[in-house]
């Protein structure tokens, strides 16, 4: 059967792109029918971020062209794009955080009356999100939101201005399975609605899931485009990475020290509302204790108390017996404390500077890279170099700027600087985030190999398989509190996530 | 001393440092036009010169009989290098600050050089009197607050207004904000970041063109070399102070205004206090410049203790260069 032409919602045909000469797409075809689910599948540095910042109008194709409804349609700004019907939610929010949330779902957006006052416009998020069924503060400032809240604006935000064909770059990996649900509800309607959604995720089980058609890209070419139906997670995961793999993590008694001990922590948020109240955890040397919870619970707090990035209202911590709480960030990495931040390009990394730079960031002062006063060139090129090899980063050079890098490869680099400082302790915090199933793999080891020399690692993610999978012992989190620990073998899937909902244990236990 | 007397001395001081202060007032808020989508234009010293030396050429060379057409002029004249320092930060993104700094130094040069066939020359065509108020209040407020040239009460009171109105109220404003914040989260819902950076560098050009020109159409009014004399950085340092918002801008000029007042008045009267007098002048016109540090210093020690003052922060975009394609 001919289809006819008006039939693809989006139709990209050999569609190249370069950064700096290399190629991040080579003559990709691509082509969506209206109403369906179509999963986009690949590598870090496949190509699919790149091939959707072109849909979307962020990059200009070098060559191709792309029809929307059949008709070849300039797309070469966002404005254009979304007048195309193409909206897209981007991997790394394009939300301007000193605004509230009703003012970022108005912005450049036609819809919006001419004068606005906040109360206008908290009126209309408000009636939006009654509407589309997700629910964030509109007065809250975007800086204040928890990620997973910032990405609820932005789906939002698109979905209000009616796009037809929606762009969900990775739209998972900041939810929990109960939000993530629940978004695959709306891409379900919307495309029951005639509506085409592209839905771009490393999580193989929820492509298969929610996707009509897939299509995997490998290294910048289209490998195959095919239907979900009768798919399996193996196969995807041998076409996107060419070979298979799966994790197995090796679990032994904690026979350790205790390392890092928190008595009664208090903490506060940005916004001042108590993030974190009398906190009681104790860590281990040689155990990773996996902290389970719906994002938003204190998890961001918890780790930023420990590495001294925030001020605890009351409480010890204490890394071997010396207290670190309220000190410096560069004594307790210099007590052997590394950090894997929730936001890797904000906080991890320094875009304007070298891979190089990046990769000494946190120690350049120590013995070897350093006299104290000058460092040592060939040492950081050494080290620079060596980390670059290890952590499996791609990169044209170590003096390229890390912003260049695609959020894999800097999260890569981020992950190994820190597993390598943390001889001690290691928090980690969404370590895998946003990476494909062998990245994920590769930061999974690197943990687990800190793990085996002796550090306590911290591991918070808001993927309970992922806790389930790596942790030693489990802790789960609610409003800033711990709800119970349990042991790797007493988990009980259900009771933890009975509790990351806010039940206590004893009702988690009695249902 | 009477309280008359201090009531009387205060109200002059006011009377003279209104119209002192309009040039840093027009100059800050065409700052803050430029600074709030993003560009930080150095150049102010350099604009409110062009904009002074155009005004004075349109009266004494080209003639032109009305003071808002010889203003107009002056305008437009500093809108065209605010085009030129746009093109280069904008479109060639070469950097703000260096661009700026040759903005400051070229305009300075530029209206030396145009100016100086005309250095002591009176400026005959000139804004006059605009009295508000009538019989309401009495002389000495009257003196003080409404009668003034109908410069002034644009200066103080429509364009801050207008500005705060367009900035907070207004879709357009939501969206100029969002370019000085995150460009890429503006381009992204297409808001177009190259044209609201150039027209509103431009924009902000003029305004502070007209800081220039308003000197020699009122304040002075003649022309002499170096006439921004300082208050170009001045008006830089009010939009720090006044934390980017338009009405807060004007009392902080205001306040720099009545500084440099001060310093003319214990000049002229011969005042002497703690020094004597000739002393306490040069103390007095300092005063200005020490305000400006203490203004700057002071958000930045409460951030230093822990007070976090997002609202007044800097656009988060200030004077850093937009690409899409950078990643």
């Amino acid at each position: 059967m001919i289809e006819p032409d008006h039939s693809y919602a989006v139709e990209a045909r050999g569609i190249s792109k370069y950064f700096g000469g290399v190629a991040a797409l080579d003559g990709v075809d691509f082509k969506v029918h209206w109403g369906e689910v179509h999963a986009l599948l690949g590598e870090n540095g496949a190509g699919k971020t790149t091939l959707s910042n072109i849909l979307a109008g962020i990059y200009r194709a070098d060559s191709g062209e792309i029809a929307v409804d059949g008709l070849t349609h300039e797309v070469r700004t966002p404005a254009q794009a979304i007048e195309a019907g193409i909206g897209m939610v981007h991997q790394h929010f394009k939300l301007v955080e000193t605004m509230t949330v009703a003012e970022n779902v108005h912005l450049g957006w036609p819809d919006t009356p001419t004068l606005v006052s906040q109360r206008v416009l908290v009126d209309r998020t408000n009636h939006l999100m009654e509407e589309i069924g997700l629910h964030v503060d509109p007065t809250a400032k975007v800086w204040q939101l928890s990620v997973g809240e910032q990405q609820r604006v932005e789906i939002l935000r698109v979905l209000a201005r009616g796009a037809q064909i929606l762009i969900l770059d990775e739209p998972t990996a900041v939810l929990t399975s109960h939000e993530a649900r629940d978004l695959f509800k709306v891409m379900r309607d919307l495309v029951s609605g005639g509506r085409t959604v592209i839905f771009i995720s490393h999580k193989l089980n929820e492509v298969l899931e929610v996707s009509d058609q897939i299509t995997v890209l490998r290294d910048g070419v289209h490998e195959v485009t095919r239907s979900a139906e009768g798919a399996t997670p193996r196969e995807l995961a041998r076409l996107m990475t060419g070979e298979e793999r799966t994790l197995e993590v090796e679990h032994r008694e904690i026979t350790g020290e205790t390392v890092l001990q928190l008595e009664g922590v208090t903490a506060s948020n940005d916004r001042g509302v108590v993030a974190l109240s009398s906190v009681d955890l104790v860590a281990r040397s040689g155990e990773i204790l996996g902290i389970a919870g719906v994002s938003g619970n204190g998890q961001t707090e918890l780790a930023e108390v420990i590495s001294a990035m925030r001020r605890v209202d009351g409480g010890t911590i204490t890394v071997d017996g010396e207290d670190v709480a309220n000190g410096l960030v560069r004594k307790v990495t210099d007590l052997g404390v590394g950090h894997i931040p929730e936001d890797r390009i904000g906080v991890g990394i320094v875009g304007s500077a070298s891979v190089k730079d990046n990769a000494v960031l946190r120690h350049y002062w120590t013995e070897g890279l350093s006299s104290g006063v000058t460092l040592f060139r060939q040492a950081v090129v050494d080290f620079a170099t060596r980390l670059v090899e290890v952590a499996r980063v791609q990169t044209r050079s170590i003096t390229a700027t890390a912003g260049q890098m695609s959020g894999g490869n800097q999260q890569r680099l981020v992950a190994r600087r820190e597993a390598l400082l943390a001889t001690r302790v290691l928090i980690a915090v969404h370590p895998t985030r946003g990476l494909d199933v062998l990245a994920a793999q590769e930061v999974q080891t690197a943990v687990i190999g800190q793990r085996d020399r002796g550090a306590a690692v911290l591991f918070i993610s808001d993927d309970l398989d992922e806790v389930l999978l790596m942790s030693d012992r489990i802790a789960v989190m609610y409003e800033g509190r711990i709800m119970g620990i349990f042991d790797r073998v007493d988990a009980d899937r259900e009771a933890i996530g009975l509790m990351m909902g806010g039940h206590t244990l004893e009702e988690a236990m009695a249902k | 001393m009477t309280f008359a007397l201090i009531e009387n001395g205060f109200l002059s001081l006011i009377s003279s440092a209104i119209p002192a202060s309009t040039v840093v007032v027009l100059a800050a808020l065409g700052c803050l036009v430029g600074e709030r989508v993003g560009v930080l234009n150095l150049g102010q010293e350099g604009l409110i010169g062009i904009g002074g030396v155009y005004a004075v050429i349109a009266v004494v060379t080209w003639g032109v009989g009305s003071p808002w057409v010889a203003l107009a002029i002056g305008m437009a004249a500093a809108g065209i290098a605010g085009l030129m320092f746009a093109v280069a930060v904008v479109v060639f993104r070469a950097s703000q600050v260096l661009v700026g700094l040759a903005l400051a130094l070229g305009g300075i040069g530029l209206s030396n050089q145009l100016g100086t066939n005309r250095n002591g020359v009176q400026v005959r065509t000139q804004f006059s009197e605009f009295s508000l108020g009538g019989s309401l209040v009495d002389g000495g407020v009257r003196e003080a607050l409404f009668a003034h040239d109908p410069m002034v009460y644009v200066a103080y009171v429509l364009l801050p207004l207008t500005l705060w109105f367009i900035l907070f109220r207004t879709r357009h404003g939501m969206n100029m904000r969002a370019v000085g914040e995150n460009p890429a989260a503006a381009d992204a819902v297409g808001v177009s970041v190259t044209w609201s950076r150039i027209g509103y560098s431009v924009l902000g050009a003029a305004i502070s063109g007209a800081g220039g020109a308003y000197m020699v159409l009122s304040f002075t009014p003649t022309w002499s070399p170096d006439i921004a004399r300082g208050r170009g950085w001045v008006a830089l340092a009010v939009v720090i102070f006044a934390g980017w918002r338009p009405v807060r801008a004007v009392f902080g000029a205001l306040l720099y205004g009545t500084m440099f007042s001060l310093g003319l008045t214990a000049q002229a009267r011969g005042w002497g206090f703690l020094f004597n007098a000739t002393d306490l002048a040069f103390f007095l016109s300092m005063l200005p410049f020490l305000v400006t540090l203490a203004a700057i210093l002071l958000p930045a020690g409460a951030a230093k203790i822990g007070k976090r003052v997002r609202s007044t922060a800097a656009p988060a975009a200030l004077a850093i260069p937009y690409s899409r394609e950078e990643r």
